[in-house]
């Protein structure tokens, strides 16, 4: 027998953070599993690359605030390199004209900078999204529920929900049942007062997604960022050291342990199905790898449209597959500068934490509008770290590496991106000017990841979350309708990237949860 | 001195037909209207000699059927025609045309698209199926779903009953559809951009939102329910304008022993002991009620009507909160004659059908911005008939009376109150629109009422001018519809109860809120609701 006829118990398609969890996991149980990776590295979006020589940065997330903890538990992140300490934790800054306003500890514990009506009413409002966010929490970390053919499990699992629902009290109840698909920003209206803590906080509801503050359902953005929790408290952010590719290194050492094989450069060119079951891969060598269980941790449209071919499965399906949302709003920008740069007002503990350029909601919903229509925004928000402040190996003696999230930059931009990069990077330099005057003279290199750069260079095509993390794309509908749970039409093929339940963010859930449920089915 | 059985605030057609429900199952009830006429935003009212105008609504589509029947409203007088579909007018001179028979409305779409019209089949049954679930809810008391009663349990109950008995598949897609845009799902089925326009108008229609606002797809149902019903009286024109409605409700009401006051406005709820006891007149009267019913929307009532010490913290922070922005205007205006749109031919259905000029949901979605940044449309959708084409009784002969509805106009221009040079900006971005596509039509007119959110709350009394009474989002439907522990008619205050269009299920000229509201007043006294009909499931 050669090696490429070896038969494999799953075969994992992709490298990035989901599948090397989901592949660690399901060696863990036993099974000998091989992971392909299209590139030279795994992590995907999660890596740490030199960008320009002696600059390096997490190429696309660059904060960590949700790596979920069954992942931390159940891999032993810790023994294989991860560390996280509550004094890692760094607070966002909202930047402002009128000087910062700043939330230290897990998402505000204390709030600096602003009236005491307002810490008050923050302190209040806080409260309240983390009781209400808990309430959806344990919906991370188990399979959205199957409303037609439901598990006792599963039942179980919403019977407790309710509970926990009838824990909050008749009135806060009501509340949550109100505010639930409601949009952000009305609820700070009703609460808040302070034009910057309400725009750090819309531009928290809305990043990553094609929806505005004053979209209805903006809210449940936030929610998804406080269901998420690191070292042990929701809301809390950390800029790993040696950036994301760290954090990627431990899980990689995780599946390695329990024996995953990794072969990189090794991108797959279709799923062989044989009698409606997936059954191996083609690589685009011509290699022909056979296993009981392919399991995609891609995106979900690539890998049915593109690997397996909509021949392969039904219309309706295929329709479905095609009609998932993936317009990206995202961009990332990469600075090298010659020296750090200096925010005005902003103490030292806030350059290591997260800058935020969101002056208000009106300004988030404004910098919305134009991303409707393929344009991008003229004055775009984002959120600002200087990853070299707190891990000074990253940037060459005395400069400074700036990463920067950026919105609104529509995927598909009308005048195309050619034509559009090199405008989009002019008007994000001249909001940083505004908020860090100077820093312009001391830009060495610059490097701006617009979604279609994002799409080539890291095979995530459109989204950043494999699909649109809104309502309608949640749960039960994520990746679409009758197919949340991670399998799919094709026995033998299962999905297991941020496109599947409960979505992106490097938390590792929808590798953890779909192996798991490989785990259970027995396949 | 007498006490009323019962005492409605507001003779709108909601406070109309909860007062009608009552008087037949016996109360004594007295209806009280500010204005000298009755029918709050549902009236016809001759503002120049010989044009009688719908001055609001426009529009019979959702009145329930039930009601109209229980009622016997064709008795007193009420007549509805049905009218052609619709067209938009396209800026290259064509148009797309809606027929209300199904295969010449998809031969139609075929002319701009075939795959759209092969779309058009799957389109309807998905949403005549999502009708299936909701259309039931109408006639029904929403539950409070943190309440133990075994009523709100078996309401809960039904919900799932109702719920369960869809498919998955089904169920996956309702859940989808309350929280899409139209916008997106108008996406995947069709292509064509008049085509999404055609549908997507119907998502924003009375509603501060975009199409491209998730939630509108919900909006668009809302609208489509009185389509689906396909009886007599849906889509269709009241003969003598929209106040026909409320004429014909008054006139039953008045057979049936009840008593109606014009010119009498309230100035508040008399509460005694946190029980109401009747009303006190704008010129001091007190009159008395064994209960109170208010036709009002919630805010109106509750914080100018009673007092905020009767009200516990949490109900007034709610009422506080309940977001009712108005997001429309109406133009109304008297022509000599019939104005000629040069892309239709002479004799086209679509005269005597309602038009649009917005053509892509992006045009649709810009005038929803502007209203964002507190100004009216600079490029506004319209909806627009000429009911005298169907209805000449409207106009003296070979006269025309047209009625625009425009959409977006916020509450505030800017954060402050509209001025009449704001007003009449307003009315010219209608007519210069309507001109771009009929020579010579600003030549015809001879009159004309200009309606923005100012003087809709002015005149009826809407909060914000809000049509609705209350935004159709998630958050104010259903049990929190208006407010959260209080979605079933009752107040915090004994004897007063809602019974307008911020209460479930919201607006439109239906008529569900105050039926559904008559039925909890007379379930509370013990009597019995023989004479009010069932929802009957029709899909």
């Amino acid at each position: 027998m050669t090696s490429s006829e070896l038969n494999w118990d799953a075969i994992v398609i992709g490298g990035g953070h989901n599948g090397l969890v989901a592949a660690a996991m399901l060696a863990k149980s036993g099974r000998r599993v091989l992971l392909l990776e299209a590139g030279n590295e795994v992590g995907g979006a999660a890596r740490t690359e030199e960008f320009a020589p002696g600059f390096r940065v997490s190429a696309v997330a660059h904060l960590l605030n949700r790596l979920h903890p069954d992942v931390v538990k159940t891999l032993e992140l810790e023994r294989h390199g991860l560390t996280i300490e509550r004094g890692n934790f760094v607070p966002s800054v909202a930047l402002s004209k009128n000087g910062p306003l700043t939330l230290h500890g897990a998402y505000g514990e204390v709030l600096t900078g602003a009236s005491s009506a307002e810490q008050s009413a923050w302190k209040q409002l806080r409260a309240q999204l983390l009781r209400y966010a808990g309430v959806l929490k344990p919906f991370l970390s188990r399979r959205a529920p199957d409303l037609g053919n439901m598990s006792l499990a599963e039942m179980t699992g919403l019977g407790q929900t309710a509970l926990a629902l009838k824990r909050l009290g008749k009135e806060d109840m009501r509340d949550f049942l109100r505010v639930l698909l409601m949009n952000v920003y009305d609820l700070l209206d009703e609460q808040l007062s302070d034009d910057r803590l309400k725009g750090l906080l819309a531009f928290d509801a809305t990043l990553g997604s094609h929806l505005g503050p004053r979209s209805p359902t903006s809210l449940l953005g936030l929610y998804y960022r406080l269901a998420g929790e690191i070292g042990g408290l929701a809301g809390a952010q950390v800029q790993p050291k040696g950036g994301m590719g760290a954090v990627v290194a431990a899980i990689r050492a995780a599946a390695e342990k329990a024996g995953v094989s990794i072969r990189h450069a090794s991108p797959v060119a279709r799923v062989i199905v044989e009698k409606g079951r997936a059954v191996g891969v083609v690589t685009q060598s011509g290699e022909t790898l056979r296993a009981k269980t392919v399991v995609s941790a891609i995106n979900p449209a690539t890998t049915i449209l593109d690997l397996v071919g909509p021949r392969e499965v039904d219309t309706g399906f295929v329709r479905k597959v095609r009609n998932i949302r993936m317009k990206g709003d995202a961009a990332k920008l990469h600075l090298a500068l010659d020296r750090p740069p200096q925010f005005p007002g902003v103490d030292a503990a806030g350059h290591k934490g997260r800058l935020v350029i969101a002056p208000s909601p009106d300004h988030v919903e404004r910098a919305f509008n134009p991303s409707k229509y393929g344009a991008f925004s003229p004055e775009p928000v984002m959120e600002i770290t200087l990853p070299s402040l707190v891990d000074a190996s990253l940037a060459p003696c005395g400069a400074c590496v700036l990463s920067a999230v950026v919105q609104y930059a529509p995927y598909a931009l009308k005048e195309g991106w050619t034509a559009g990069k090199p405008l989009f990077l002019k008007a994000i330099m001249a909001q940083l000017e505004i908020y860090a005057p100077g820093i312009g003279a001391t830009v060495r290199h610059a490097e701006l990841l617009t979604p279609a750069d994002i799409e080539a260079r890291y095979r995530m095509p459109g989204h950043w979350h494999h699909g649109e993390l809104q309502a309608d794309q949640m749960l039960m509908s994520r990746p679409v309708s009758g197919w949340s749970g991670y399998d799919t039409p094709l026995e033998g093929l299962f999905l297991a990237g941020a496109g599947s339940h409960p979505g992106g963010g490097i938390s590792g859930a929808p590798g953890l949860n779909a192996a798991r449920r490989i785990i259970a089915m027995r396949a | 001195m007498k006490a009323w059985d019962a005492i409605v605030i507001g003779g709108g057609h909601n406070g109309l037909v909860n007062a009608c429900y009552l008087q037949r199952a016996g109360l004594d009830v007295l209806v009280l209207e500010k204005n000298d006429w009755v029918g709050g935003a549902a009236t016809s009212r001759e503002l120049t000699p010989g044009f009688l105008y719908s001055n609001c609504s426009y529009v019979c589509s959702l009145f329930r059927p039930e009601i109209m029947r229980d009622l016997e409203l064709p008795r007193f007088g009420l007549q509805v025609i049905s009218y052609e579909g619709g067209a938009v007018f396209t800026r290259d001179g064509d148009y797309l045309a809606n027929y209300r028979d199904h295969d010449a409305h998809r031969r139609e779409f075929a002319r701009f698209s075939k795959r759209d019209a092969e779309a058009y089949d799957r389109y309807s049954r998905d949403v005549t199926r999502q009708c299936r679930f909701i259309q039931p809810l109408l006639m029904r008391t929403a539950p409070d779903p943190t309440s133990f009663k075994p009523r709100d349990l078996g309401e809960l109950l039904y919900l799932g009953k109702k719920f369960v008995g869809l498919s998955a598949e089904e169920m996956a897609l309702t859940l989808r559809f309350w929280t899409m845009s139209i916008s997106d799902f108008l996406d995947e089925y069709f292509e064509t951009d008049v085509i999404k326009a055609n549908f997507a108008l119907s998502g924003i229609i009375g509603t501060a939102l975009g199409p491209m606002s998730p939630g509108t797809a919900y909006v668009l149902l809302h609208h489509y329910m009185g389509e689906v019903d396909g009886s007599v009286g849906a889509w269709g024109y009241a003969r003598g304008g929209m106040g026909a409605v409320t004429k014909a409700l008054a006139a039953s009401f008045k057979a049936s022993g009840g008593t109606i006051r014009t010119g009498a406005e309230v100035d508040h709820v008399l509460i005694k002991k946190g029980k109401a006891k009747g009303v006190v007149l704008a010129g001091g009267e007190e009159i008395y009620g064994k209960l109170v019913v208010s036709n009002a929307d919630v805010k109106r009532t509750f914080l100018k009507l009673v007092e905020e010490k009767e009200l516990p913290e949490i109900f007034l922070r709610r009422v506080r909160n309940f977001k009712i922005r108005g997001s429309s205007g109406k133009v109304n205006i008297a022509l000599d004659s019939l104005p000629e749109f040069p892309a239709l031919p002479k004799d086209s259905p679509v005269y005597r059908a309602d038009m649009h000029f917005t053509d892509s949901i992006e045009r649709m979605e810009r005038a929803y911005d502007d209203w964002k940044a507190g100004r009216w449309s600079a490029d506004p959708f319209l909806d627009m008939m000429i009911p005298t084409t169907l209805d000449p009784t409207m106009a003296p002969p070979g006269k025309h009376f047209m009625s625009c509805f425009v959409q977006y106009a916020p509450p505030k221009i800017d954060g402050r109150d509209w001025t009449d040079a704001d007003r009449d900006g307003f009315a010219e971005s209608v007519i210069s629109q309507i001109a771009q596509y009929s020579p010579g039509f600003r030549d015809r007119i001879v009159h004309m009422e200009v309606r923005t959110p100012r003087e809709i709350e002015a005149e009826v009394g809407l909060t914000e001018g809000n049509i609705f009474q209350g935004e159709l989002t998630f958050d104010q439907l259903l049990f929190n519809r208006p407010v959260p522990g209080y979605a079933q008619y009752r107040s915090p205050i004994g004897g007063l109860y809602m019974c307008g269009s911020s209460t479930h299920p919201g607006g439109g000229v239906m008529g569900a809120p105050g039926r559904n509201a008559a039925a909890e007043i007379l379930r509370d006294l013990a009597k019995p609701t023989l004479h009010m009909s069932p929802a009957h499931d029709v899909i």
